[in-house]
């Protein structure tokens, strides 16, 4: 899979301790079940982030997505808790 | 994007807005409207516990859930307008987040389709908010309600 952009948001983004970056995924992440289960390995922080998975939302190309979803072709990958605006 | 109508405004900002100034451009030149219901969200104090709420947002995407949960609630209740405005940054205690104006001919569909937007708003668009404390600590992140996914819940 070629570079995709990630973006963190509220104390996802804290607890990895950056805003965005640009990631090449392994071949075998291929749905955000698989990425939520793999971005921990690349550090404390995103596992402290993502150590409960059901509490995380994520947005492909900035549509709510189900974490079955499909990550092929998707260019912007936000990952983020649970919406507390209005 | 996807086309968005003219009678729906939607706008991501730091500035403050103004209700009556929102209202009236609504309903500017137009004798359709019967009813119009505007709803406008303050910053709590939480009982002086508070100084700020800190609003971060994700730019793009919070327009774009703005203006499709703006289009459900003109089909569903047939509205003839909608204006919905929301705030990002620092507000203090008593300063505006957010504000919905729905315009329609009677008014039971202006009220429902505030409260749908609102509904929804508070659920699906990407807004989140920290709580800075009155001894000055950056606090913690406000949890989401289960009640508010209730009162999304109650639309389907």
């Amino acid at each position: 899979m070629s570079s995709t952009n990630l973006i963190y948001f509220a104390w996802v983004r804290e607890r990895i301790g950056k805003g965005e970056e640009v990631l090449d995924l392994p071949p075998y992440v291929t749905t955000v079940h698989d990425l939520l289960a793999y971005l921990p390995s690349l550090g404390e922080g995103y596992a402290e982030a993502l150590q409960q998975p059901d509490m995380i939302r994520v947005a492909l190309d900035q549509e709510h997505s189900e974490h079955d979803a499909e990550l092929a072709g998707v260019r912007e990958i936000a990952i983020f808790p649970p919406m507390t605006g209005g | 994007m996807s086309f968005v109508p003219r009678s729906i405004t939607v706008r991501v900002q730091a500035e403050d807005f103004n209700a009556d100034a929102e209202t009236h451009a609504l309903a500017q030149g137009r004798s359709d409207i019967g009813a119009l219901v505007a709803f406008t969200g303050l910053c709590r104090d939480e009982g002086g516990a508070l100084s700020a709420l800190e609003l971060e947002h994700y730019p793009g995407m919070a327009e774009a859930e703005m203006i499709r949960i703006s289009q459900l609630a003109m089909e569903r209740f047939g509205l003839l307008g909608l204006t919905a405005i929301h705030r990002y940054g620092k507000i203090p205690p008593g300063g505006q987040i957010v504000l919905v104006i729905a315009a329609s001919s009677h008014r039971q569909a202006a009220f429902d389709g505030a409260n749908f937007v609102m509904d929804y708003l508070k659920t699906s668009a990407p807004f989140w908010k920290k709580e800075h404390s009155a001894t000055g600590e950056t606090g913690n992140w406000v949890a989401a309600r289960d009640a508010d996914d209730t009162a999304r819940d109650r639309w389907r």
